[in-house]
């Protein structure tokens, strides 16, 4: 059996998307954010592995074909970018400076608190990429050699508290221009703080989904820079 | 075939990324190099909206189960996570804010900003 599973082409793809589809399942049952169907997949998947003994690297054998499709998808990204080709143009000072912002502070704050915890290098490049979408998060974290898998884990947490908070924080920091609500929802909180800003207003929705890409490009430029500063 | 046609597109873009990524020696992924060609290529013509969308609609849909597996290597990181547990969620917390209200407010004052000047423009052209 075990034998035989250190074998299988399909038995990680098949885990993958079977945990997936319960996630899936639990956020239309309970519609809590924290009911994510990445976080319920990732910690099924994790619990399965280590009761039934069975090492990462054999269930990444065939679940490693879904990672080969990320580079292809994030290009993608470029496709709902162009479509929004027309509210860029409009409003490309206030969009571009207010990204750019939201990005150097990403920074600044993490390098400084960085100092404050004494984290190692690594550490610290792990969780620079925190703010913007996991496929160019993994990237930038494996390229300037931090731990993709915790960056991924602290993507999430900025997804998820965008997701639960970015209206009641926008409202306590008075920002009450639509585009710059989509502006600082996308950059701090990427795809999952996206879909909530879709439910604030149209505008604020495609702003965030616009930052996502805008600020994942501007972070692989400054997070290399930053990277060099600590140590 | 034209689902063929769109894949190919996109794999031979991904397959230019990855040799710039290569040859570059800046820490500059290949899906970065992608999207900038795809974006490009779309603004000039030489890619039509039409010979990528459905394919790269389905892929961006799919896109959060690929997060999965890479996670799922978590569960060969806990050592080093666990000496650091709280400074690790203390930072991702704290900084999510400061990065939504920094963008946010910025972006509010130049809107802000350019809305004052259209209307000192405005009543000063009344004013003639």
């Amino acid at each position: 059996m075990s034998e035989f599973i250190q074998n299988s082409a399909y038995f990680g793809l098949t885990l993958t998307f079977i945990t997936f589809g319960i996630g899936n399942l639990a956020k239309k049952k309970f519609r809590n954010p924290l009911a994510n169907p990445n976080i319920i997949s990732i910690a099924l998947i994790i619990i399965f592995l280590v009761s039934f003994d069975i090492d990462y690297d054999t269930y990444n054998k065939s679940a490693q074909y879904l990672s080969f499709l990320l580079t292809p998808a994030t290009i993608c990204l470029a496709i709902p970018l162009y479509e929004q080709l027309e509210l860029l143009k409009k409003n490309f000072a206030a969009i571009m400076i207010g990204i750019f912002s939201g990005v150097i502070a990403s920074g600044v704050s993490i390098l400084l608190l960085a100092i404050a915890f004494n984290l190692d290098q690594a550490l610290y490049i792990t969780l620079l990429p925190k703010s913007v979408t996991t496929a160019i998060g993994i990237a930038v974290s494996e390229e300037l050699g931090g731990y993709p898998a915790l960056t991924v884990v602290s993507i999430m947490i900025a997804g998820l508290l965008g997701n639960v908070f970015s209206e009641v924080a926008c409202n306590l920091f008075r920002i009450k221009e639509p585009i710059a609500r989509g502006v600082g929802i996308g950059t701090a909180s990427h795809a999952m703080g996206t879909a909530k800003a879709m439910e604030i207003g149209e505008v604020e929705g495609a702003m965030s989904g616009l930052s996502i890409a805008v600020a994942g490009v501007m972070t692989v430029a400054v997070a290399s820079i930053f990277a060099q500063f600590m140590f | 075939m034209k689902y063929l046609k769109q894949f190919g597109i996109i794999l031979a873009i991904s397959f230019i990324g990855e040799i710039l990524n290569n040859v570059v020696p800046l820490p500059i992924p290949a899906s970065i190099y992608g999207i900038v060609i795809m974006f490009t290529c779309l603004c000039t013509g030489v890619i039509k909206l039409s010979s990528v969308k459905e394919t790269g609609k389905f892929l961006v849909d799919i896109m959060p189960i690929m997060f999965v597996p890479p996670s799922v290597a978590l569960m060969d990181s806990w050592g080093i996570i666990k000496p650091i547990w709280f400074a690790f969620l203390f930072i991702s917390f704290i900084t999510t804010f400061i990065v939504m209200g920094v963008g946010g407010w910025s972006a509010q004052l130049v809107i802000r900003a350019g809305r004052k000047k259209e209307a000192r423009r405005v009543s000063e052209g009344g004013a003639e």
